[in-house]
Parts: structure tokens; C-alpha cells; sequence
């Protein structure tokens, strides 16, 4: 196969096959990890960031994104960490955060709501993504994973995860 | 200047290990589980952070240096760490306390290594400072939580803070390495310290006055509990080298 003339656009689709292990509907592209993709010569380059520095799914991601493209023909890969400049979850698209929704997860609200340093400042306003209810409240401003905090809808009263916002 | 740059590195890096083991044994015995999930939470991003900085120490240090035998196979004496970090969890008072005083110097620090020539320890730092602003913010309410609350809170802030004081000095004063690289340390310690009585003030705590600073751990000359956390973190590589699952 010659991969130099694989279509850049066909291998973002291949990588779209590659899920988040913590949050298996939302892809590493939707999510925003997948910074760039580079061919030099016969070398296929994907460049990757982490969400959180301790996030435990980057080799994991890193051995699925090899397997993946391998299995499609490309025999010299290269993962390449980059750190700068820092994930934010303004890099997850549309389609993913409706799919966090339809998952259960609340999808993380647009930044300006949050990357506020105030001490006590009331919980951000979070939809309910069982319900739709806007009356939720913050159980915990840290959730199963480092992503996520921990809210509860005061109609419907379902505990569910928030991506929160980074 | 590279050993100054890798020792400074390994100081960067063995803080956020050392803090990181610290707050992981609260895994599971937290006071209410929202804050194990929370103390927890943060031990993840301080490893995360350690990692960052081992691999790139490794990198620099070449000849067969990796991030695990950094952290699991130097001797007490080779960590950089300030006494801060290392000091035992105590009560919830005293972990949350040392995190406070911690996040807070980490805070300025971080943002003051933004502009560092080295591109690499700037990238680190601008990532890891996402998650520093939500220690400093989840650690200053805890201590005018406690600060503010009952008189029992009130008295186990107070003794943590007695306990703790005389470990802050070394943070601003420059170790060999910090002054070889330029590295400006007592530029930070008037911000710190303004952050520090803000948040103080709300929780009707007085800034101790006249506190003999202990110093020593930035060149490797630690306190007595630092062995112990390390015979702990380090034990299944020392027993069984190089083992891997």
C-alpha cells in the first residue's frame, strides 16, 4: 500500500475508530487529543495530548492508535506527546459533547463559566443530561476520573458525572 | 549548568512524587468520600506531573536513565524535595493545610516558570497549572472551612499550621541550582505570602511570626519521615528489581 497517498483526512477517520477507555463513546478526535497528523516520507506522525498530566489512558490510547493504523496497512508510525499548548475542553467537538450527553455524562459548559478562581463561587450552573432539568447541584468538585466532578439533579435526583471544564 | 538543570528538574519532580504519595494513602480513608475521591484526584495530577518532569530529567540524563528508576531507585539523600511535602499526613487538618501551603507556592512558581528559556519545563508547567488553580482553590476552602467552623476545626487548623510553618521558609530561599539557573525564588514569596494571609484572614488564622525556618531538603538533607515514605514507595522495586505487570 502506498501510504503517501492516503488521503490526511481518511487517517483523521481511522483515528476516529479509537475510543477514550474511560469514556468509551467519545472518540480521541471528538475529544480533542488528536493535535495534528504528519507523513514524512514513508513515517506516519500522530501527534497526541493528554487531558490531565496524570491521565493513566495515554499509553493505552497510544498502543490502540498503533494497532488501529497498523491494521490498516501503515508499518511506521510515531506517537509523538505534545504538551503545549494545554488541552481545554473547548478542543471537544459538538458531536462529542452530544454523544457525552446521550452517554450520561454532562458535557463540559463553554470555558468563560468556569475557569473561575473564586473561593465559594456558586456551582456552575450543569443540565441535567437525564432529565434536561437545570436544577442540579455539585456533590463533588472531583469525579471518578480526574475530567470529571460530581453532580445530582434535584428533579429526577440521578447522580451523573459532569466533564467538567479545563 | 546541565547538572544544575537536571538537579533542578529532580527537585521539581520529586516535590510532586513525594506530595502525591502523601495524599494517595488517604485512598479509602478519607472523611467523607467526596473528599478521598478529591485528595485522591490530586495525588493522580501530582504524579502526572512527576512524570513529566522524570522523563524529562531522563532524557537529559541519558546513559539508561528512565522515569521509574528516578523515582524508585535514588536514595534519600539524591531527593531534591523540600521538607514541605514530605512531612506525615497527620489529621485532615494538617494534609489539607501542607496542600494549601503547597498549591499556593506552586501557583507562582509555575506561572513564574512560564517564561523559563526552556521551552519544555514552560509546557509543563502551563499544562500542570490548569490543575494547580483547582488544588489552590479546593484547599483555600477547606482551610476556611475548618478555620471558620467548629472550635474542634478551629484547634486542628491551628496545631497543623504550628507543625507546618517552619518548613515554608526553604521555599524561597535558593538552592545551589536554583541560583545557577537564575532561578528567582524569593521573587515568589511575596505573592505566596500575600495569597496565604488572604486566605488566613478568612479563617481567623494569624500568620506565625518570629518561626525558626528549617531548611535542608532542596540539597538532600531531609527530615526522619522521608525514609520511611520511600522504604514504601520504592519497596517492590528494591525487593523485586525490575519487576513489571
Amino acid at each position: 500500500m502506498n501510504i503517501a497517498s492516503t488521503d490526511i483526512n481518511t487517517i483523521w477517520s481511522y483515528l476516529e475508530a479509537i475510543k477514550d477507555p474511560e469514556i468509551p463513546v467519545l472518540s480521541i478526535v471528538d475529544l480533542g487529543m488528536v493535535r495534528d497528523i504528519h507523513f514524512h516520507d514513508e513515517e506516519l506522525e500522530v501527534i497526541i495530548t493528554p487531558t490531565y498530566t496524570g491521565c493513566p489512558a495515554m499509553d493505552m490510547i497510544a498502543a490502540s492508535i498503533r494497532a488501529e493504523l497498523a491494521a490498516k496497512g501503515f508499518s511506521t508510525i510515531k506517537i509523538t506527546h505534545s504538551i503545549s499548548p494545554a488541552w481545554t475542553t473547548d478542543w471537544m467537538s459538538e458531536k462529542g459533547k452530544q454523544q457525552l450527553k446521550e452517554y450520561g455524562i454532562a458535557p463540559p459548559n463553554p470555558k468563560q463559566q468556569v475557569c473561575n478562581d473564586k473561593l465559594f463561587a456558586p456551582d456552575e450552573a450543569v443540565q441535567c443530561p437525564h432529565c434536561e432539568s437545570w436544577h442540579t447541584q455539585r456533590i463533588s468538585e472531583f469525579g471518578s476520573t480526574a475530567c470529571k466532578a460530581l453532580y445530582q439533579c434535584d428533579e429526577c435526583k440521578e447522580p451523573f458525572d459532569y466533564f467538567k471544564c479545563h | 549548568m546541565s547538572r544544575s538543570i537536571t538537579e533542578y528538574l529532580l527537585y521539581l519532580a520529586d516535590n510532586t512524587l513525594i506530595l502525591g504519595q502523601r495524599n494517595a494513602a488517604w485512598c479509602g480513608h478519607g472523611p467523607v468520600l467526596e473528599q478521598d475521591i478529591a485528595i485522591t484526584n490530586i495525588s493522580l495530577d501530582l504524579i502526572g506531573q512527576a512524570r513529566s518532569f522524570y522523563q524529562y530529567t531522563a532524557e537529559m540524563l541519558g546513559e539508561g536513565a528512565t522515569e521509574d528508576r528516578l523515582a524508585y531507585l535514588r536514595t534519600e539523600r539524591e531527593f531534591k524535595n523540600c521538607l514541605l511535602v514530605e512531612q506525615p499526613n497527620g489529621d485532615w487538618a494538617q494534609t489539607l493545610l501542607r496542600q494549601f501551603l503547597f498549591s499556593s507556592y506552586q501557583f507562582y512558581l509555575y506561572r513564574y516558570l512560564l517564561n523559563l528559556p526552556d521551552t519544555r519545563i514552560a509546557a509543563i508547567a502551563e499544562k500542570s497549572l490548569k490543575e494547580v488553580s483547582y488544588h489552590l482553590r479546593w484547599s483555600s476552602e477547606w482551610v476556611i472551612r475548618m478555620g471558620d467552623g467548629t472550635d474542634e476545626s478551629h484547634r486542628r487548623l491551628k496545631e497543623a499550621l504550628d507543625e507546618l510553618w517552619s518548613y515554608t521558609g526553604e521555599l524561597f530561599l535558593p538552592a545551589g541550582y536554583e541560583k545557577d539557573l537564575g532561578i528567582e525564588v524569593a521573587s515568589l514569596e511575596n505573592d505566596w505570602s500575600k495569597k496565604v494571609k488572604e486566605v488566613f484572614d478568612e479563617a481567623n488564622l494569624t500568620v506565625p511570626g518570629n518561626v525558626f525556618m528549617q531548611t535542608g531538603g532542596k540539597s538532600g538533607m531531609h527530615s526522619e519521615h522521608l525514609g520511611h515514605l520511600l522504604t514504601e514507595l520504592q519497596y517492590m522495586q528494591r525487593t523485586y528489581p525490575g519487576c513489571e505487570w
